[in-house]
């Protein structure tokens, strides 16, 4: 890949005997956004940590710029970290800390504080530079250590799940926050996350880790609408899998009996032979009540959950359950009720099992 | 009776154990200590009639005839032998010549009964000089002699405070030896003991237990069997020394032993706990992502260090010199041992004094300095570490 900016070639790490990322390979360009997502143990912070250089690479090679860089010692790589608990140093001072990384690189004093002043109006906090990071509040902090990171205007920025420590509200405002400096300093960021909807709102494309392997690498609409495995499916947002064999392929439609011997029409894809069995992803938004044009699906209604802004119904039918996101105002559903659903055929995604 | 009154009363019983033993075997013993170091009731206590004579006297005329009448009385009414005995010390000790001259005037002044001619008995008894000794003894029972002798200072005849000359005493050579010393092995202590504790606390499990219990081993041995390990170690046909020569390092012993190099391994030896602990305590609460986020901003390992860890642990650094040089002024057992008659700390002084010359109150005083010393060490410590905690 020509833009490709940072490289991993063949890259495999294991700790004794536990192999933690297998052969890995990913080409990030200049000024992308990725996500690493996955559950814990999945082997994205170390993958984080090799590029950052506090792990070396069992096997393979990292390239940065077409640079290698997998031997290269940390302080050389030129790269922001903003680690989980922010790692702030509790006897400096706010605007020293900031001004740490241009120490280290010897700028001269006017030019460091006028730097450090720009980078504490960028993230907002102006008016704390004489304060110490214990002094600050969780989100003071992440900013902090934000700006120390971004001050010295590295290549890329390593985020290791940045905002894990801070509340829902403050999340969703830090996440605004990375996604706008990210577009106006046009930084090169990868960002290990284990939480989907951030990767989602965030990312130029996402990475979806498990046991050290990537599952599937796309644009967040790619990973969220066509799940290409099972795990996937599972891990981003909710939905509905359901399982059956496929009993013919019409071109692009491939008829699948379910277990009670219902038909369901989905999207063909190549893998996908007569006779063979298949489990498919359907998400509960796409699922409309009442009858409409591709599958419908006789069902009763099991339970009714009210949400605030929607209500989600499980549903049984067509041998198993299902979830269905609805608008709270369609109708009263009751428990017990029979209620017909449809779908359409481009929104039945068959998954790797 | 309130139920507040009543708590107070039980907490009260339950430090009560504490603060008795406390009074009794450290705040008691410490005030007799500083009393016997500047109080002199001998010369007052054997000489009544001679105080009040002597009291008037302006020290530079000649004896009056009242004044010897009144020693002579003193003199014929002491019979308690260890009065005597004390007294004669006492004045000894500011004048020589003073033990024969009593001896012989309370002879003198025995075998007769009525008023007796002094100059006679004795003709330094027409000395001003010896009449002035007796006049300061019994001027007051308070003394600031022991704590002046205890740094190498006296008064002089006319009062002032002078030093005393040169190769009479070595107080002050042996306390700032004694300072030197504690100095060195804090620093060895520090050399040795804050890398071992950054090992210690950078690995976990079995490594880290093995690491620890390595330096607290020599806490559960007692002092005195320590030091005699190194003085099995440290002689000249002893396993260093033959392991150095086996390597042909040396041909001649290296003199490890009676000297302050010996001294200085065994006390740090012994003393790298008391280093090692506290600056373990503080580098292990220090977060561990600190120094990849100083390397990850571009620091080369070693300013990295300088620039966050060694600020962080200083806390540590401080509070573990500072028990290791408090303990090391006061060692006794392994200068006695290892260390040459060059190498003796102030304590085998004081125990000299409080054992050897039964002169409880040079003792008492070379401790008073020992502790005023210390004291003032420590009120620095506390300013610099209040500096830094205020520091916003």
């Amino acid at each position: 890949m020509d833009n490709s900016f940072i490289r991993f070639d063949d890259v495999s790490k294991s700790f004794g005997a536990l192999k933690v990322v297998e052969e890995l390979n990913l080409d990030i360009g200049k000024g992308e956004f990725v996500s690493l997502l996955g559950p814990s143990g999945s082997g994205k912070t170390t993958i984080l940590m090799m590029l950052a250089g506090f792990e070396n690479p069992t096997s393979g090679a990292i390239w940065s710029d077409r640079k290698r860089i997998d031997k290269l010692p940390p302080h050389k790589r030129n790269m922001g970290v903003v680690f989980q608990n922010y790692a702030l140093f509790p006897h400096m001072t706010v605007s020293e800390n900031i001004a740490f990384p241009l120490k280290m690189r010897g700028t001269s004093r006017a030019d460091t504080s006028e730097r450090v002043k720009r980078a504490l109006d960028m993230v907002q906090l102006g008016a704390l530079a004489e304060r110490r990071p214990s002094q600050l509040s969780g989100g003071q902090q992440q900013r902090v250590a934000l700006a120390r990171a971004l001050i010295f205007e590295p290549e890329v920025v390593l985020m290791d799940e940045p905002l894990g420590a801070l509340d829902k509200q403050l999340r969703e405002q830090m996440q605004l926050d990375i996604r706008d400096l990210h577009k106006r300093l046009g930084l090169t960021v990868v960002f290990v996350t284990h939480d989907q909807t951030e990767a989602l709102t965030m990312s130029d494309r996402i990475a979806v880790f498990n046991h050290g392997k990537i599952e599937q690498i796309g644009s967040p609409s790619e990973i969220y609408d066509h799940p290409s495995t099972r795990f996937v499916a599972e891990f981003i947002g909710e939905t509905n899998l359901v399982a059956g064999s496929v009993h013919s392929i019409d071109g692009h439609e491939a008829v699948i009996r379910l277990e009670n011997n219902e038909v369901i029409k989905v999207v063909a894809k190549d893998r996908l032979r007569s006779g063979s069995k298949v489990v498919f992803s359907i998400r509960p938004e796409r699922i409309g009540l009442g009858a409409g044009p591709g599958n419908t699906l006789e069902t009763r209604i099991s339970d009714v959950v009210y949400y605030g802004d929607h209500l989600r119904l499980l549903l049984s039918g067509g041998g198993q359950s299902f979830v269905v996101k609805t608008d709270r105002n369609r109708l009263p559903p009751s428990v017990g009720d029979s209620l017909t659903v449809s779908f359409l055929p481009s929104d039945c995604w068959a998954v790797d099992a | 009776m309130s139920v507040l009154f009543r708590k107070q009363m039980v907490s009260l019983a339950l430090v009560a154990p504490l603060l008795l033993f406390l009074i009794v075997f450290f705040a008691f013993p410490l005030f007799t200590m500083m009393k016997s170091a500047v109080s002199d009731p001998v010369a007052t206590q054997a000489l009544p009639a001679s105080t009040n004579a002597l009291s008037d006297w302006d020290r530079s005329s000649s004896p009056t005839s009242e004044m010897s009448a009144a020693f002579v009385e003193d003199l014929r009414q002491i019979n308690d032998d260890q009065l005597f005995g004390d007294l004669v010390r006492r004045l000894n000790s500011a004048k020589a010549g003073f033990r024969t001259l009593i001896t012989k005037t309370r002879t003198a002044v025995k075998a007769t009964a009525g008023p007796i001619d002094l100059t006679a008995v004795d003709k330094r008894w027409a000395d001003n000089s010896y009449w002035q000794v007796i006049a300061i003894a019994t001027s007051s029972t308070i003394t600031d002699r022991n704590l002046l002798a205890a740094v190498d200072l006296e008064r002089n005849s006319s009062g002032a405070i002078d030093t005393i000359p040169a190769g009479a005493s070595a107080n002050r050579t042996i306390l700032i030896r004694t300072f030197t010393m504690a100095l060195a092995v804090t620093a060895a202590c520090i050399l040795i003991g804050f890398p071992f504790a950054m090992i210690a606390a950078s690995v976990e499990g079995w490594r880290r237990q093995l690491l620890l219990g390595a330096v607290l081993l020599p806490l559960w041995t007692s002092l005195l069997v320590r030091t005699a390990a190194w003085f099995i170690l440290l002689q000249d046909t002893g396993l260093i020394n033959s392991t150095l020569m086996f390597l042909g390092l040396t041909t001649e012993p290296v003199s490890l032993i009676f000297n302050r190099v010996g001294v200085v391994i065994a006390m740090t030896h012994v003393l790298l706990p008391f280093m090692v602990l506290p600056i373990f305590s503080v580098l292990v609460g220090i977060p561990k992502t600190l120094m990849p986020a100083a390397a990850s901003l571009g620091a080369h390992p070693v300013r990295a260090f300088l620039a966050v860890l060694l600020p962080l642990a200083l806390r540590g650094v401080i509070s573990g010199s500072l028990l290791v040089f408090m303990s090391a002024l006061g060692y006794y057992i392994t200068p006695a041992l290892i260390g040459g008659a060059k190498d003796q700390m102030i304590s085998s002084v004081i125990a000299y004094y409080a054992t050897g010359a039964a002169n409880w109150g040079m003792a008492g005083a070379l401790g008073l300095v020992l502790l005023v010393a210390t004291l003032l060490l420590y009120v620095v410590y506390l300013r610099l570490s209040a500096e830094r905690e205020l520091k916003p």
